[in-house]
């Protein structure tokens, strides 16, 4: 397992490549990429029992990027992660490559499900969790989803059944960042209490600091947790995370970043 | 057909420890075999088709084998994203099997009516649409899409449908099934209707019109061989179907006829018109409104026979 410097290191390394992709592609969704980023780089370098090496064994942990917008993290995470080759990352969203702007069924090693519609990751995940007791195979299975996501119904359809099955290899994490599309996602629609409503449901439901490292380390590996129940992680994150102009500013969910603002981004990231 | 399909996928689960079976919150006594031999394998989900599609897939990604069983308006239509997405992007062998399809529930109106779900169902790539004739037809069509490497939607009828075959035909996917063979007309039934074909082909015949009968079960892929015959072969080729005639057996048929040679048969589509039902009323009274029955199947056909001389 990576040292804490370390996971923040690559944290930042991932950031820098999502900026270059956005720009190199014109491909938005940008904020929504970089407010996730270090759940991910926490769940695939400290708590998913994979092996890049093996990334069809039966016995892997299972990670759904239900965000499917956000798929420009999950490349370059699983680039780094060494499923692929990270020099393969200049192939996004370019005619005729292999990684679209959202996922195609196995466009790389390692994507578990093609996702870009919400609401539709829980459940698939819910599906893995049961096909684990069914084949008497033991692994667990990580949804991460936006807060955005939990507008769809079909999210609180699945929230219904995971603890009804019992599913304590099933980890929801959902990327608080306060923000969708068009508006804050306290407001669009009634969110709060978030930790409550997923309690509420029966889940065993925390907190965390979703950019803070040995918090999400620690809950993203306590998993079961010994409640018996599926595991909900709200982390608050903020939009646009790590470069100081897009923090919190909404329009980074469309905007692609110039030349001049790619350089400004990757000087604050301390890359060369 | 609702308890052949029971009987039969109990059978299956028996032989083959992939499969499970996923419950809309229906068929309550239906499955209690299943439920007993297989409790683990047996889940209800609730009402909440979005997340049972969706369940399905992510089990199949894992090497199982799902079956998801509802009504089929709600096993369909409410979830067609999930199937669209989950199921036929990733070509997962889930079986979305849809009970009640066409007019079977037509008492209880539009809500529970699917006379659109082949139409939508079969433009999506990778889906494989299968409507069985009668209960044989029935158990060869539930081996053969738990032998499919894909996705598979199975629309079956309710209960109490008379079976057309005496004994389990020859099942294939994609190749229709020869009921009587004729010269002149071609019925060409999916689902449901088969007894309604034979009964048509009766009546045609009591006429001097010499009918031939197909069960053409799989919707798509369409049998492109026996199309290409009955359409060189007939004067007359029928579709009868419990759904519109938007996009159904006869809308395919009508596409397979714009995309090939000129034929030398005429098309006539007989199915549900393109409307909600007016009111109150049972499968059969809807059937009549839609001109499914005899009277008016031989009626038209009558119609057509005559103008396609009279254009000669």
């Amino acid at each position: 397992m990576l040292s804490h410097d370390e996971l923040t290191a690559t944290a930042r390394r991932i950031r820098g490549l999502l900026v270059q992709m956005s720009h190199r592609a014109g491909a938005p969704h940008l904020g929504s990429s970089l407010s996730c980023v270090d759940i991910l780089v926490a769940s695939y370098f400290a708590a998913l029992r994979i092996d890049p090496q093996r990334p069809d064994a039966v016995d892997r942990d299972r990670f759904i990027l239900s965000k499917g917008h956000a798929v420009t993290t999950l490349y370059a995470t699983l680039a780094l992660r060494g499923f692929f080759p990270v020099e393969q990352l200049v192939d996004f969203g370019v005619a005729g490559g292999h990684l679209p702007e959202h996922p195609s069924p196995g466009c790389v090693p390692g994507l578990e499900a093609a996702t870009g519609s919400l609401g539709h990751g829980l459940s698939l995940g819910i599906g893995m969790a049961l096909a684990s007791r069914i084949l008497g195979v033991s692994y667990r299975v990580y949804v991460t989803l936006s807060d955005g996501e939990c507008n769809e119904g079909s999210v609180w359809e699945a929230a219904l059944m995971a603890p009804a099955k019992g599913l304590e290899n099933l980890v929801v994490i959902v990327d608080f960042n306060k923000w969708q599309a068009t508006g804050r996602s306290t407001e669009v629609l009634a969110l709060q209490p978030l930790r409550e409503k997923w309690e509420a449901f029966g889940w065993s439901a925390l907190e965390v600091d979703g950019h803070d490292m040995d918090e999400l380390a620690s809950a993203l590996t306590r998993v079961p947790d010994g409640s018996r129940k599926p595991v909900a992680i709200i982390a608050h994150t903020v939009k646009g995370k790590g470069i100081s102009f897009m923090e919190d500013d909404n329009n980074w969910h469309y905007r692609i970043p110039n030349l001049s603002e790619v350089e400004a981004a990757l000087r604050e990231l301390g890359h060369p | 057909m609702r308890d052949a399909f029971a009987k039969e996928l109990t059978d299956l689960a028996g032989q083959d420890d992939r499969i499970v079976l996923l419950s809309g919150d229906i068929g309550n006594r239906m499955f209690d075999d299943f439920k007993g031999r297989f409790p683990d394998r047996f889940f209800n989900c609730g009402v909440a088709e979005a997340n049972m599609t969706s369940v399905a897939a992510g089990m199949a990604m894992c090497g199982l084998r799902p079956v998801t069983y509802t009504i089929a308006s709600f096993n369909t239509v409410r979830c067609l994203e999930q199937i669209r997405l989950d199921v036929c992007y990733h070509r997962l062998p889930v079986l979305i099997a849809g009970v009640g399809g066409g007019l079977s529930y037509a008492e209880n109106c539009a809500s529970h009516l699917s006379c659109e779900d082949i139409a939508m169902l079969r433009v999506i790539p990778n889906m494989t649409v299968i409507c069985p004739g009668d209960v044989h037809e029935v158990r060869g069509a539930l081996r053969a899409a738990l032998l499919h490497d894909g996705p598979v939607y199975l629309r079956l009828g309710k209960k109490g449908e008379p079976a057309v075959h005496s004994s389990e035909p020859p099942f294939v996917i994609g190749k229709g099934i020869v009921i009587r063979q004729g010269q002149e007309v071609c019925l060409l039934s999916t689902g449901n209707v088969l007894p309604l074909a034979v009964r048509s082909a009766d009546a045609l015949e009591a006429l001097g019109i010499s009918t031939q009968v197909v069960s053409c079960h799989t919707v798509k892929p369409l049998d492109h061989d026996l199309l290409a015959e009955a359409f060189s072969r007939f004067r007359l080729v029928a579709t009868l179907e419990e759904h519109s005639v938007l996009g159904g057996l006869g809308g395919s048929v009508a596409e397979w006829v714009t995309d090939h040679e000129p034929s030398r048969a005429v098309l006539l589509r007989c199915g549900t018109a393109d409307a909600f039902p007016p009111g109150a009323g049972h499968q059969e009274y809807m059937r009549q409104i839609h001109g499914l029955v005899p009277g008016d199947i031989v009626r038209r056909v009558q119609q057509l026979l005559k103008a396609s001389v009279s254009a000669r």
